[in-house]
């Protein structure tokens, strides 16, 4: 029997200092490196430990781990950084008609991806990318598959063939949750320390040819993909103005701590 | 710098620097500080396949060169030299069975080593013996299918924490240096113990104990080569696995001189930076020249070992001279150039400093490796 775990990967720019086009409301990513989000590492790790583990209870089990991406051309580097750090193979989801995608789109175009493969059981994504920061594509993508999601998971403390336990992060608490495979998780950074890359891996990830599915191969229609079938629409991007105001307080100490005590009173409860 | 590295070799640098950046550099401090042996660090050096970089393919390794090895430790060294000298002493303790041992030796033995899932380590040194290695006492007599040995062993790197050990014994005393005969040992084995472990001046990271045997039984087929292929199997091993105690040297020297060059950008006095005094400069200059030629004559004597070339166990031992008394002189210009800040341990360079001291020491002292030199020199001429 085979076992498919899935690891959905997003390449995002290897900068804090992200610069919007005002026209397009898009990222400017020309000159800057292409890494792979690294919320994303946990998830890669974690589905390389999932077959490790696999591996000692289930010996028969054939499993499989494979990153998927959807994206240009150029995205084709980080499914080979994921096969570096442990990846079994990659699949790039890469047209023309697939740009513009908003969450739902996306979500749409990795699940038609992820039913083509069988015996898909668990898919894993990172908690949210560092550029589009909604976190929103790993529940839409249980919802397109019609399998449940458990998001922010912080551990599999238990794992089958068939089903799992996980530790998820609630807001003052944790809970813990058995879940029938297949399902869709997206977890946090607290769930694994993501190997360094190892020579053997790395090697193979030079010379491994890259499945790339387009709109063709998965039998979508255009206005299913990209900007045509995206509901949403970003308007604009902007940052948040910040006013900042400079009052000097002068005069003997006692005078000032009153007058500062005043000041703060307007801002907040004191 | 490139130093035309194949593609091979730039993965093995991409590997060992996120190694050193993620793993290494954050943990550093508190391995020396509280002595502790990087275990975990270890774990993940073997799933990166470092220790497989010299084991042949059908011992489950990578088949490259001594070159490589080089260059792996090299950069490990630039993290920690305690961690790279724990990585490095797998090496030297496997060299052994992967020169002269038999196939089943290897067959049984390399696999997991390669992986990283069990260490290795080399016991020559003796309290009697250290320079003069060809007077150890440790005493291996046959009896029956075991080879009974008694003696003790000081020093040895990895003692305790490896789980397979290549131990040098006397089997016959009448022949002095050619009685000596070298075994195969594993941890847990009866009459196999381990003294305190060792409080030292540097690489606080690495784990140093004696071993003790004490009516060890070793079985007869643990035996490496022959009797009496003792003292030629670990002066083969030496001059294998010298060019790596050379780059262990410029890993740590390259660490200090990057450290000094930061700081002294960053570091006013006299209301500008201590890098624009020529006093400061010409320390930088020198440090920077001697480092560049240290790292070319180990990736030479490397390359001379991986060639089997007839010079290579006087270059081995030049690279380890040369480039160890560079790191000496190197982490001490470094502590120089912090100044009293370079004194304190909240800057990394006092235990570049202090660690590269054993470089001028361990595998040979340098006094030994200029006796090489020269001999080789007499004997062989150019």
């Amino acid at each position: 029997m085979n076992f498919n775990v899935i690891v959905c990967i997003k390449q995002v720019p290897g900068t804090i200092e992200v610069k919007i086009d005002p026209k397009t409301n898009t990222l400017i990513r020309e000159g800057i490196e292409n890494i792979i989000n690294p919320f994303d590492m946990y998830a890669i790790e974690e589905g390389v430990r999932i077959k490790e583990r696999l591996k000692t209870s289930f010996p028969d089990l054939k499993v499989n781990v494979i990153a998927m991406t959807m994206g240009p051309t150029q995205a084709e580097k980080i499914l080979r950084d994921a096969i570096s750090s442990g990846v079994d193979k990659s699949i790039l989801l890469s047209d023309k008609a697939f740009a513009g995608a908003d969450t739902l789109a996306t979500a749409n175009t990795i699940a038609s991806a992820i039913t083509k493969i069988d015996d898909f059981k668990i898919i894993i994504c990172g908690k949210q990318t560092i550029d589009g920061d909604t976190g929103q594509v790993g529940p839409e993508l249980a919802k397109c598959l019609g399998i449940p999601f458990v998001g922010y998971v912080s551990e599999i403390s238990y794992l089958d063939d068939s089903k799992i336990n996980v530790k998820q992060l609630k807001d003052k608490k944790y809970e813990l949750l058995e879940v029938n495979l297949p399902v869709v998780l997206s977890v946090l950074k607290e769930i694994n320390n993501p190997r360094i890359p190892s020579l053997r891996n790395m090697m193979k990830a030079k010379s491994e040819i890259i499945e790339k599915w387009g709109l063709g191969e998965l039998g979508l229609d255009e206005n299913e993909v990209g900007l045509q079938g995206s509901k949403t629409r970003v308007i604009k991007i902007f940052k948040p103005e910040v006013k900042t105001e400079t009052k000097i307080i002068e005069g003997d100490p006692d005078k000032q701590v009153d007058e500062l005590y005043d000041e703060l009173k307007k801002y907040c409860k004191v | 710098m490139s130093y035309f590295y194949s593609e091979e070799q730039k993965m093995i640098i991409e590997i060992c620097s996120k190694l050193v950046e993620e793993k290494i550099k954050p943990m550093r401090a508190q391995l020396d500080e509280e002595e502790i042996f990087p275990s975990e660090i270890i774990k993940e050096i073997g799933r990166s396949d470092l220790f497989r970089l010299f084991i042949p393919e059908q011992y489950g390794g990578m088949g490259t060169g001594i070159l490589e090895v080089c260059i792996a430790t090299e950069i490990l060294s630039k993290g920690c030299l305690g961690v790279a000298t724990s990585y490095a002493a797998s090496g030297l303790g496997f060299l052994p069975i992967l020169i002269s041992g038999s196939e089943e030796q290897k067959k049984k033995y390399l696999p997991d080593l390669a992986s990283g899932e069990k260490l290795a380590s080399f016991g020559l040194t003796e309290p009697e013996a250290g320079s003069d290695a060809g007077s150890i006492k440790t005493r291996a007599e046959l009896e029956g299918d075991y080879y009974i040995l008694n003696g003790t062993k000081q020093w040895i790197t990895n003692g305790g924490e490896a789980d397979i050990y290549t131990i040098f014994a006397i089997t016959n005393p009448s022949k002095g240096a050619r009685g000596a005969s070298a075994f195969i040992l594993e941890k847990g084995m009866e009459g196999f113990s381990f003294g305190k472990k060792e409080k030292k001046l540097g690489i606080r990271a690495s784990a140093t104990r004696e071993l003790i045997f004490e009516n060890c039984h070793v079985p007869k087929e643990n035996i490496i080569g022959k009797e009496g292929m003792g003292f030629l199997i670990a002066m083969k091993t030496l001059d294998k696995s010298r060019p790596a105690v050379g780059a262990q040297a410029v890993g740590v020297a390259q660490a200090a001189l990057e450290e000094a060059l930061n700081y002294s950008k960053i570091r006013n006095q006299f209301n500008a930076p201590i890098s624009s005094f020529q006093a400061i400069q010409h320390m930088l200059a020198d440090m920077a020249t001697n480092v560049e030629a240290a790292r070319l004559l180990v990736y030479h004597a490397a390359k001379a070992v991986d060639e089997n070339l007839k010079e290579s166990s006087r270059l081995a031992a030049m690279a380890k001279l040369f480039a160890s008394d560079v790191a000496m002189k190197v982490t001490t210009d470094a502590v120089q150039i912090f100044g009293g800040y370079g004194y304190m341990r909240d800057y990394p360079v006092e235990k570049m400093m202090r660690d590269a001291k054993i470089t001028q020491i361990y595998e040979g002292t340098n006094q030994i490796q200029r006796n090489i030199i020269a001999l080789d020199l007499i004997k062989n001429g150019f």
